[in-house]
């Protein structure tokens, strides 16, 4: 694997005695679209504005494309950022904007036009190039701030939160957009979000925190089925919990007794963060299954249906097991001729040992 | 009452301001209005002859000394507001980005300190700091940095400088103060994002977007200076007279109210002029382009 363009090691920050980011260990490898998750206040912007050269770590080392980051200021480090607010500059056009940096670097002044011209084109933003920056709408806005910071083809574009201003499908577009973007121009991108599918959709790797430290970096994938602890689990979509009590150990194998489930084997593999003070067990909504009569299931537990959402598409029951106080979701494509339950039915639930997952 | 609320937003307004609106016209536009009619008469002496007449205009206008004072007076507040704004802009800057937020209101407080005393008490207090036998003559010369105290730095031009500019310094950093605070920070950071270093953000990002402030505080400096009575009179001796003074000399001791009359008017309407010029250039930022 080629080096990574980001490392982190050791990594903390301090504001007085509020501790943002506690030993924060990572590298974004080159090209990669990589994805800083968290709730707001988990300290994933203190970590981009750090990387942009905003903040300063109190301990730890940064280094970029292999050099080291102390001292250098953010006009001197090769990444460009976009900002949540998009900042971009009131008193200049689009092509002003754009330029901004590329005359920062005092290049010629047809190389500017010509770069600008490319970058406004890139973005589709073709025949704005005169319009005032207050005249443009959210997503304008947006695509100036993107020309702005591609323009100056760094090493690594930062996104603290760009789509959080849009409306939903203002956002939805520019998330296809932006993952094109990154393809086409091929530089490594860092995005800032707390949306967890904004992260799942766009990212090749996503980094969740919680309260100033890394608590797992993953691909989509892995992150949702194999996270590393109940709070990740939680973060990342649905996910039901049972208390679990770890029986006994047995080389690739561990023996769990299960609130409602009772006792099971299950692979090492199924706990994916260590079999270590694991205390639950979870289990994805759409991982179980409301029995239709006559079908049946390898398990199978009775319920009594609570609640009844029902989406079109998919409906989201919240079902009472035996043994279990709170209640659980169980979510159900609506295929043809599948009967919508009412609240209060009795339903038999199958599940598998397969999908359960022993955590933390 | 629901006749009341019928009101039309328009005449609420009216209301509202009415008692403002009728100070407002007895206490301004009426005096103005006779200083305007004042200035189309003439003094035979004891008589005021009520006929209409330009003799006044002609006479401020063409006559080398009224021409001079009025030059002089515009040279003299053109200087004080530069150097007003100059000093001005760096306390407010410093308010706007060095102080923790908490701080700012004590600092804006502070820098109301000088109001405590009288405007007049202020000018006496330049005469002291640069008389003759002043503070800073007598210092110099204890520290045998002079023999003789240094003349040019009262009773001229000089010192109505210095002392206007004083004064007027606390009304400068205020707007200019409002202006910086309104500057997004992250516009700073983005600048400096895009490989700008604190000197080149300054002047392409923080000062651009100040220009309102600066305009603003321009305006509200140079308007009060430029028709300014009491500094030159005081410390300016006889080469820093103004042209208020010509004026009050017209309706007092030359007893020709009506030519004073015509050089107030004029020097309004010059004032004029240059505001004018002034709020277009504040539109024109508060604009942006195009």
């Amino acid at each position: 694997m080629t080096q990574p363009i980001i490392q982190l090691s050791g990594v903390d920050k301090f504001y007085g005695d509020f501790q943002a980011l506690s030993q924060i260990d990572l590298d974004i490898r080159t090209g990669e679209f990589f994805s800083l998750l968290g709730p707001s206040g988990c300290g994933k912007t203190t970590l981009l504005r750090s990387i942009a050269g905003f903040e300063t770590p109190s301990v730890g080392s940064l280094h970029i494309d292999g050099k080291s980051m102390d001292r250098v200021p953010a006009n001197k480090r090769p990444t460009n950022m976009v900002f949540q607010s998009y900042a971009i500059f009131p008193h200049m056009s689009v092509a002003q904007n754009v330029a901004y940096g590329l005359k920062a670097r005092g290049l010629p002044k047809a190389e500017i036009h010509e770069r600008v011209s490319e970058a406004i084109a890139m973005v589709g933003l073709q025949g704005f190039d005169s319009r005032a920056s207050h005249a443009l709408s959210g997503g304008q806005r947006q695509r100036v701030a993107l020309a702005r910071a591609l323009v100056l083809k760094p090493r690594v574009l930062l996104l603290d939160e760009p789509l959080s201003a849009l409306d939903k499908k203002m956002r939805e577009q520019m998330q296809s957009e932006l993952r094109r973007l990154q393809r086409a121009v091929g530089i490594t991108f860092v995005l800032v979000t707390h949306d967890q599918e904004e992260a799942l959709t766009m990212s090749d790797r996503i980094a969740v925190m919680f309260d100033g430290k890394i608590a797992q970096v993953a691909t989509p994938q892995t992150l949702y089925g194999k996270p590393s602890s109940r709070r990740v689990g939680n973060f990342i979509g649905m996910m039901n919990f049972f208390d679990a009590k770890v029986l006994s150990t047995s080389g690739e194998t561990v023996e769990v007794d299960v609130q409602s489930f009772g006792t099971v084997t299950l692979p090492l593999s199924q706990a994916p963060g260590g079999v270590e003070g694991c205390q639950s067990v979870g289990i994805r909504p759409e991982m179980l299954t409301i029995l239709a009569e006559g079908r049946t299931a390898e398990r199978e537990i009775e319920a009594v249906v609570s609640e009844v959402f029902y989406y079109g598409d998919m409906t989201y029951y919240d079902v009472n097991l035996p043994q279990k106080d709170a209640p659980v979701t169980v979510t159900m494509r609506n295929t043809a001729g599948r009967k919508v339950l009412a609240a209060g039915d009795t339903a038999r639930v199958g599940w598998s040992p397969v999908s359960l997952l022993l955590l933390q | 009452m629901l006749r009341k609320r019928l009101m039309s937003e328009g005449a609420q307004g009216m209301v509202l301001i009415s008692p403002t609106l009728v100070f407002t016209l007895l206490m301004l536009a009426v005096p103005l209005i006779m200083v305007l009619a004042l200035s189309f008469w003439t003094q035979n002496y004891l008589t005021l002859d009520r006929s209409f007449s330009l003799t006044n205009y002609k006479t401020a206008w063409t006559e080398p000394m009224y021409q001079y004072l009025m030059a002089r007076s515009l040279k003299i507040s053109i200087f004080v507001t530069a150097l007003t704004v100059v000093l001005a802009y760096p306390v407010a800057y410093f308010i706007s980005f060095h102080v923790t937020p908490k701080r700012k209101a004590m600092w804006i407080f502070l820098i109301t300190i000088p109001f405590w005393t009288s405007y007049l008490m202020r000018i006496f207090l330049w005469k002291v700091i640069l008389g003759y036998n002043g503070v800073v003559n007598g210092s110099l010369m204890g520290l045998g940095l002079i023999e003789q105290p240094l003349s040019f730095i009262l009773y001229n031009q000089n010192a109505v400088v210095l002392t206007l500019a004083h004064s007027w310094v606390p009304f400068a950093i205020l707007p200019i103060f409002v202006a910086l605070e309104r500057v997004d920070r992250s516009l700073i950071e983005a600048a400096e994002d895009l490989g700008d270093n604190r000197l080149r953000r300054f002047f392409r990002v923080t000062l651009p977007l100040s220009m309102p402030g600066v305009i603003a505080a321009t305006i509200i400096v140079f308007i009060p200076t430029i028709g300014d009575y009491v500094t030159p009179r005081l410390v300016g001796g006889p080469n820093g007279l103004m042209i208020s003074n010509m004026i009050e000399l017209q309706f007092k001791k030359a007893n020709n109210a009506p030519l004073g009359a015509a050089l107030a008017i004029s020097a309004m309407a010059i004032v004029t002029c240059v505001t004018l010029v002034f709020v277009w250039m504040n539109r024109k930022f508060m604009r942006g382009p195009k």
